[in-house]
């Protein structure tokens, strides 16, 4: 043992110094991370207005709202599932904390708790659902998503007669809760949102989880060789349903901060951005097989989203280009994910 | 997505989440504390095994039956420390019932099972290695995207820190990966290397030192040579006769006669889901053992099968030697 100890520390004359360029390209996220550089480089070359104070805010602000659910999408993403019904929890929780402050009077923080835990609950119901049945969540997701569709527009009407929010600033206490989803604050000249500070924390806290706890650990085993983690004992249905109550949560969040900055929701809100989210984080490095991708990756992804979206506006472009420029990147992204995965796959 | 979520599987995971509430602490969620976790790990530096020969599992006229099909009875056998107990059979002999039962996997239905002198009905493979009995699956149960060293601890992680902070430490878990598998004479280059590029001979033997670390006193190896090439069976095999050679009793479940004599201390013969006996070594003579695996009508062809497989072991160096020579 002593000397096993000893030799343990050493490095191993056997392995090829690996350079430093060598271990950052074999990250998850560095296809992501020369995207977003281009893509900034760009914008900021081919127009005035996207380096501006101004500017940055702006793409800023909309980087966050895709980025905060991307990142919940990603790590479910490593953890082997899919998710496609978070789209339209934005826009259910917004219309739950609408509706019942607006119509039934509700008290402002008792909704927003109450959209909270409705959120999760349906999260969980994917969870569990896919995991007792064994479907494929894709279509587990696929019907939530048009379940979640259709109940939006449908009750939202039946209760209170049109489809969009409104009057939701009246609600007493709004001013309260106000600054915590919808405030914006500036740093160096630039105002942005404060979903920006979520989306870092959210960016942050999704990292070190990821790479430095238990339930990371177990994410990256559940989703890489699913029997094989439960057989060494890893809590396959916790992580799993748990990963699903993740992106819920953070669809309530971003539903929350749509609400309390616009004042408004309707029931059409949110809805085909849950591709966008899986767009972001197969940008970012997730392999859609599960068990490899990083949410730096994801939210780096979200940044080129933002970017390009406002960016292609500063460029006085038509706005459609974005759709074909997203597909375009998610190609491409799946093209160098393979290739990556093979490299980190082959014998070094 | 996940390739192995058939609803085959699924029975199986429910109970076993089931019976892991049972259980109560480790599996609960993501709040649990960090040495909870490591729970059957604290006796990896105390091991507490006792002298070689103590009996540890006795079975007595086992059998399981499903529904109509009985797929195994009337097993006798004892597996003992210090010793290897192998498990023979052609397929569909009823080994991997035996096993299935061994590891808790699924529950013997007739006979007795006794641990520790204590009579057992074990309801899920969490309770086996409650007992120290762990099981290396033909599949090795690891997850080839993952460094070696996450692999070595996966579901067993050691944290330190408290509360939010409470983290993995890497550091630990890194060197220690890293000097039990050179305890156990497996001198890799790179425990950060995914473990999906280690070659199937190596896998099997970090699966084997993996459960050696975490406090195996049975360790059940299931075809763990049934995948490889005779160099890498050889290695294996090396490590199996280590583990023994550590005070572990080792259950050796192969269809190939040929590798488990060389490390086996005692045979238990299955054919047509019953035993045909069990017997020490020294009763046994490979070429006794051969004939009854094999049986009647079959053994001609076994036996041709066998004269022009059995030398390989040595051939194969011979016969390497001269087409190394000839590619310089």
């Amino acid at each position: 043992m002593s000397t096993a100890t000893a030799t343990a520390d050493e490095v191993d004359e056997r392995l090829a110094p690996t350079s430093r360029v060598t271990k950052v390209l074999r990250r998850p996220e560095v296809g992501s991370a020369i995207a977003a550089l281009l893509v900034f480089m760009f914008f900021t070359l081919y127009t005035e207005q996207f380096l501006s104070q101004s500017g940055v805010g702006t793409w800023l602000n909309s980087s966050s709202r895709i980025g905060i659910v991307a990142v919940a999408v990603a790590l479910l993403m490593i953890g082997g599932e899919f998710d496609l019904s978070t789209g339209t929890m934005v826009g259910t929780s917004g219309l739950l904390v609408g509706v019942m402050t607006t119509h039934f009077g509700l008290n402002i923080f008792v909704a927003v708790v109450l959209a909270l835990v409705a959120a999760l609950t349906i999260g969980a119901l994917n969870g569990v659902i896919v995991m007792k049945t064994g479907l494929p969540s894709f279509i587990v997701t696929l019907g939530t998503f048009f379940v979640l569709q259709g109940v939006n527009v449908a009750l939202t009407k039946a209760i209170i007669g049109q489809v969009a929010i409104q009057g939701m600033n009246l609600v007493p206490s709004f001013d309260v809760i106000q600054p915590v989803f919808g405030g914006s604050f500036s740093l160096f000249g630039t105002t942005m949102d404060l979903s920006v500070l979520w989306f870092l924390a959210i960016t942050a806290t999704a990292t070190w989880v990821l790479l430095r706890t238990r339930p990371g650990n177990w994410i990256f085993a559940v989703g890489g060789a699913q029997q094989s983690s439960r057989q060494v004992g890893v809590p396959l249905l916790a992580t799993k349903v748990g990963l699903f109550m993740t992106t819920a949560g953070a669809g309530w969040l971003v539903g929350m901060i749509t609400l309390f900055k616009s004042s408004t929701v309707n029931g059409a809100t949110g809805v085909g951005d849950e591709f966008i989210f899986i767009i972001c984080a197969v940008v970012g490095g997730c392999l859609l097989t599960g068990g490899f991708g990083s949410a730096i990756g994801a939210a780096l992804g979200a940044l080129i989203y933002g970017m390009t979206q406002q960016g292609i506006v500063y460029a006085t472009w038509d706005s459609d280009w974005l759709k074909a420029f997203l597909g375009v990147m998610l190609l491409g992204a799946v093209l160098v994910n393979n290739w990556v995965r093979k490299r980190a796959e082959a014998a070094r | 997505m996940s390739a192995d979520k058939p609803g085959t599987s699924q029975p199986d995971m429910d109970r076993d989440a089931a019976s892991t509430e049972g259980a109560g602490h480790e599996d609960t969620g993501h709040e649990e504390t960090g040495h909870e976790g490591t729970g059957h790990a604290a006796g990896a530096e105390t091991p507490s095994l006792p002298p070689p020969g103590t009996a540890i599992i006795e079975v007595t006229d086992i059998g399981k039956s499903y529904g109509q099909v009985i797929a195994l009875s009337d097993v006798t056998t004892t597996v003992r420390t210090g010793e290897v107990t192998c498990v023979l059979g052609d397929n569909g002999a009823g080994k991997s019932t035996f096993i299935k039962i061994l590891s808790g996997a699924h529950e013997h239905s007739q006979g007795t099972f006794v641990v520790d002198g204590v009579s057992r009905h074990m309801s899920s493979p969490r309770a086996a290695l409650a007992l120290g009995i762990a099981t290396v699956y033909q599949d090795l149960a690891v997850v080839p995207l993952m460094p070696v060293w996450r692999n070595f601890f996966l579901g067993s992680e050691t944290t330190k820190g408290f509360g939010p902070l409470k983290r993995l430490d890497v550091d630990f878990m890194r060197r220690t990966a890293k000097s039990a598998l050179a305890d156990m004479g497996i001198d890799l280059r790179d425990v950060d290397q995914p473990i999906g590029t280690l070659s199937g001979g190596e896998r099997q033997c970090v699966a084997i030192a993996r459960a050696v670390y975490f406090g195996a006193r049975v360790l059940i190896l299931d075809e763990p040579t049934a995948a490889l090439g005779v160099r890498q069976s050889g290695v294996v095999l090396k490590y199996i006769a280590r583990a023994r050679d550590r005070g572990l009793g080792v259950v050796f479940i192969t269809h190939n006669p040929h590798h488990a004599y060389p490390v086996a201390d005692r045979f238990m013969l299955l054919r047509r889901g019953r035993s045909m006996g069990d017997f020490p070594k020294a009763e046994m003579p490979l070429d006794e053992l051969v004939k009854m695996m094999a049986g009647g009508a079959e053994l001609d062809a076994l036996t041709d099968e066998l004269d022009r497989s059995l030398p390989d072991s040595e051939a194969d160096n011979d016969k390497e030697t001269p087409a190394e020579v000839q590619e310089r």
